[in-house]
């Protein structure tokens, strides 16, 4: 089989700082090559010189790229326009935002058909209508004439696909085309590009970081660090024999198992949330008056062990973060009881629950709005301290104990006078975590703490509050959307599913012997490594 | 000799001990110095910051005034007789200016009247003349005293350079001149230095002139052009300021207080900026002006002196640009805030127990400086335009105050004239542009370097 694309030996530079270094890989027909590597290490660059989009400040400085043997380069603006899309077509991370909002998304597949087809007016409806069909979208008669908005986001990414598809392209860009949604949505529209890929040979450059995805999906793998391919291979090799040091790190970050930790089947409760419920009104007219209620959260029950970790899964909109603020008392509870030891903390006024404030705290997804931009890394840890009264009173004592509390969380002291800027995520989430344990809490509630971080970044930040549970005892109501993260961090798991609890139990048998239809299906969709590496942890 | 302290002399000598205590808190936080290092990296800030000095030393030498006792010996134990007339340090300057009236128009540098009067000579017989000006120099030495007007404004103006290398330096006087002299310094000294020459050697020579001459002619009643533009600085620049300092406190307020509480507080604010901002502002003023005017007509024991009265007027109409004007910001600052009331550092700030105080003062307003910063110095420029607008549809300034709108108000109907009589406006226009420019050019650097959006 001939390549379809050929990248040798692309180099980019911006000034005098190297992005890509020399690199090359060939894509053959009908293959799924799949480029994996954390952020910023020039995946999506890579794609973009592909299309030739890059931005100005940008440069070449060597090396080719053939579509057909035909270089890219060498073609003038007006020829690359017919490449792309017709030749070449890309689908892109965010579906909200590459879809025209004030067009109808058969408009907007129409007019890709009408650029580089040239077909007549019913034709075009018609193959749009077929493409639809093709990326099985329900009624696509009707769907031809809605807006963007209508449709959910699993729904737009199919509207993506039929819009590269459109042209019959010979080669697809996916650049992280599943990143923003959710589990059963990510299986259902990576199940969609297989069978397409499939039915019409296509050859596609798939882009991620997510090393699950790559295994269910890639032919042929290669990783990226520091703007270079650190290693390629057929995927079944790759997985196997991981060769590079930095790929084999990969890979045991992201096959996480569970760590042999002893579980008392009776643990001791800490915080116990009985039939709780917390309802947004949603207000309308000139008045404001209330119309009626969204049920984010619908009578739930579940119970943290003290000492230990629950995690809380579910997609998003489920409700699970809710729950979080609702424990926080940072949302009005509308009925429903949260116990602490055996205080009911629902219903009680600021300065009651100000003994309580100490003793539950939380962290955030976003590192990056999570902490004060205006405020140093010592003020920013102060803040508690200072507000509920927890540790010394003096300056220069304060100070100490910060210093104690970077270096626990294995930052550097002299850090206390930087601020916020200066840090990158995974130093950000630390920096949070501090601020959390600088009152010595006994229940920190993790919001989405890893998923805004990379793979390595993320197993680092896991192994800290691990660690930190160790040593304080403290317990973790560990929130998350990530399936794979849960045997790694949690004892028990609770399920949501639209406001309510589906299934709650210890790790192991929730994991592995679901009871609920929903549990399985979440299960099933998540996207699994090969069994082997699984297998060669334990 | 007493001083008198007239309302608009407190607030503006108010807002200077602000700024200074605000430039000493903020040199102490190392972030908000490294802005404004960065904002005077630009050459063309740091000359319009130095233009807009300028105009401000002006501003605050006519911000002290004095009243003369008018006997020169004041008897032990009998009561000082005053002066009808109060004078400020800028009049004391000017004071040649001051006495030196003509009887009508005259153009700059003239030594005669713009136009031609009837006059009875000594033979008794009446003609049209030229009649001479009262207080010319007759000798032919314009280009001497300019010359020596240009060397003695370099010299003042290399004394201000060598005074500020030698606070900028401990020890390497010379070392410290060169390095700034070749640009090699963070900030861009030269073009200060430059800018300083420039604008000492010209204000030396306008001065030096202004004794000899009526260097940009005299108006109707024979006023000296030159005087009248210098005194209108302090209105212009005190209608930009401290309209801004009456309208913040209200702004910050309302739209932190609508973006934080939301609820019946936000509706209630919303209503009352969306209500304001529908009425024209003209209409507002003018009512408000008028009002104020008949209420002082009324009350003449009010004031001992007109300046007084033109004073508060003053301070009524800043008053009322401050109330028409606080909606624009109003509105942006209680958008910013909804944005960073969902930010996680307040939920975390809440999840402290931190008090709803607290958080707007630590976590919110912090974070809203950079816009009003820049609605500031952008709103500057406006207000200087806007009270010439006013002061020309006559519902600005008192009358008998100087400014650049009544000075334009008066030159408008002999713009028709033939030959023109162009240099009262001239010289307000010139007066006024160089402001706004210089104001405009500043605001624009500090918004690029402050708005986020723009790294």
């Amino acid at each position: 089989m001939g390549s379809i694309l050929t990248v040798e030996n692309l180099s980019l530079a911006i000034g005098k700082e190297k992005l890509l270094k020399s690199v090359s890989f060939k894509i053959k027909k009908g293959e799924i090559f799949a480029l994996v590597g954390e952020s910023g290490s020039g995946k999506s660059l890579t794609s973009l010189t592909i299309m030739r989009l890059l931005p100005d400040v940008i440069s070449v400085s060597s090396g080719d790229i053939k579509l057909k043997n035909r270089s890219l380069f060498v073609l003038p603006e007006y020829q690359m326009q017919k490449v792309r899309g017709k030749s070449i077509a890309m689908i892109f991370q965010e579906p909200m935002s590459a879809l025209n909002p004030v067009m109808t998304v058969g408009e907007q597949v129409a007019e890709v058909i009408k650029i580089h087809l040239g077909l007549k007016k019913d034709a075009i409806k018609k193959k749009a209508i077929s493409l639809f069909d093709e990326v099985a979208l329900k009624d696509p008669q009707e769907r031809y004439h809605w807006y963007p908005h209508q449709l959910s986001g699993g729904q737009k990414q199919r509207v993506m696909i039929a819009i590269a598809l459109a042209c019959e392209p010979d080669l697809l860009i996916a650049d992280e085309p599943t990143t923003a949604l959710d589990v059963t949505i990510q299986a259902q529209v990576l199940k969609l590009l297989k069978k397409i890929q499939a039915e019409r040979n296509l050859s596609i450059l798939f882009i991620t970081h997510d090393m699950a995805v790559v295994s269910q999906m890639a032919d042929r793998i290669a990783v990226m660090r520091y703007g270079e391919i650190v290693e390629q291979a057929v995927c079944q090799a790759f997985f196997n024999a991981p060769q590079h040091p930095y790929t084999k790190k990969l890979l045991k970050d992201a096959a996480k198992t569970k760590e042999e930790r002893e579980t008392k089947q009776q643990s001791d409760r800490l915080l116990e949330v009985e039939n709780l419920k917390v309802y947004f009104p949603i207000k309308k007219g000139f008045f404001q008056r209330t119309v009626g209620y969204v049920k984010a959260v619908d009578g739930v029950t579940l119970s943290i062990p003290k000492g230990k970790t629950l995690a809380l899964v579910g997609e998003s909109g489920s409700g699970k973060s809710t729950i979080g603020r609702a424990i926080l008392s940072l949302v009005p509870i509308a009925d429903g009881t949260v116990r602490f030891g055996r205080q009911n903390l629902a219903g009680l006024d600021q300065t009651a629950l100000k003994p309580y404030r100490r003793k539950i705290q939380v962290v955030f997804q976003d590192p990056f709005s999570a902490l004060n931009p205006r405020m140093t890394i010592g003020d920013i840890i102060r803040e508690g301290m200072i507000s509920l009264g927890v540790g010394p009173k003096e300056k220069t004592l304060q100070d100490e104990y910060i210093r104690e509390l970077l270096l626990k969380v294995e930052l550097k002291e002299e850090y206390v006078h930087r601020y916020p800027h200066e840090f990158s995520g995974g130093q950000r989430q630390r920096i949070g975590i501090a601020r959390a344990l600088a009152v010595k809490p006994e229940l920190i509630i993790c919001d989405e703490p890893t998923s805004a971080l990379d793979v390595s970044v993320r197993s680092q930040i896991l192994e800290l509050l691990r660690k930190l549970q160790q040593e304080s005892g403290v317990s973790y109501l560990f929130i998350t959307h990530d399936l794979s993260i849960v045997p790694a961090i949690a004892d028990e798991v609770a399920v949501m599913k639209e406001g309510k609890i589906v299934e709650q139990g210890p790790v192991m048998q929730v994991m592995e012997n679901p009871q609920h239809a929903y549990t399985q299906v979440l299960l099933e969709s998540a996207p699994k490594l090969p069994y082997t590496i699984q297998k060669r942890k334990k | 000799m007493s001083i008198v302290l007239l309302w608009t002399d407190i607030l503006v000598w108010l807002l200077v001990i602000v700024l200074l205590v605000w430039g000493r808190v903020i040199s102490r936080s190392p972030q908000v110095k490294k802005q404004w290092h960065t904002i005077f990296k630009s050459s063309i800030a740091m000359a319009s910051a130095i233009i807009l000095l300028f105009y401000l030393l002006f501003t605050l030498l006519d911000s002290v005034h004095l009243r003369f006792a008018a006997h020169s010996t004041a008897s032990n134990g009998q009561t000082v007789q005053y002066k009808g007339d109060t004078v400020s340090l800028l009049d004391l300057i000017f004071t040649h200016n001051l006495k030196s009236t003509e009887r009508t128009y005259s153009a700059p540098f003239a030594t005669h009247e713009y136009s031609k009067s009837v006059v009875v000579d000594d033979k008794g017989v009446t003609r049209q003349a030229y009649l001479p000006l009262k207080h010319v120099s007759r000798n032919d030495d314009l280009l001497v005293k300019s010359f020596y007007a240009v060397l003695l404004g370099i010299l003042i103006g290399s004394l201000i350079i060598v005074l500020h290398l030698f606070w900028q330096s401990s020890g390497n006087f010379r070392e410290l001149f060169w390095r700034n002299w070749k640009a090699e310094s963070t900030l861009p000294w030269r073009t200060a230095y430059l800018t300083i020459i420039i604008l000492a050697v010209l204000l030396t020579w306008l001065y030096m002139l202004s004794f000899d001459y009526h260097v940009l002619g005299t108006d109707k009643v024979g006023g000296d052009v030159l005087y009248q533009s210098f005194k209108s600085i302090r209105t212009g620049v005190l209608i930009g300021i401290l309209t801004t300092l009456i309208m913040l406190p209200v702004a910050i307020l309302l739209g932190v207080s609508a973006g934080l509480f939301g609820g019946w507080v936000d509706d209630a604010i919303q209503y009352l900026y969306t209500t304001l901002s529908s009425i024209p502002g003209v209409l507002l003023i003018a009512a408000g002006v008028l009002s104020m005017q008949v209420m002082m007509d009324a009350h003449p024991g009010w004031f001992e002196t007109t300046l007084e009265r033109s004073d508060l007027r003053l301070l009524f109409l800043i008053m009322i640009l401050g109330i028409t004007s606080w909606t624009g910001l109003c509105r942006m600052l209680r958008a910013e805030t909804l944005r960073i009331s969902q930010m996680e550092f307040v939920t975390a700030a809440k999840a402290f127990g931190v008090g709803k105080f607290m958080i707007i003062l630590r976590h919110i307003v912090p974070n809203l400086m950079h816009i009003i910063l820049i609605s500031v110095v952008l709103d500057f420029s406006g207000l200087v335009l806007a009270e010439a607008v006013l002061s020309y549809v006559g519902v600005g300034v008192d009358p008998t105050m100087y400014s650049w709108g009544n000075m334009i108000n008066q030159a408008r109907l002999e713009m028709a004239r033939d030959p023109m009589v162009w240099w009262s406006l001239f010289s307000a226009f010139v007066f006024m542009f160089i402001l706004v420019l210089a104001a405009n050019l500043l605001s624009d650097r500090v918004q690029t370097v402050l708005d986020p959006r723009n790294r």
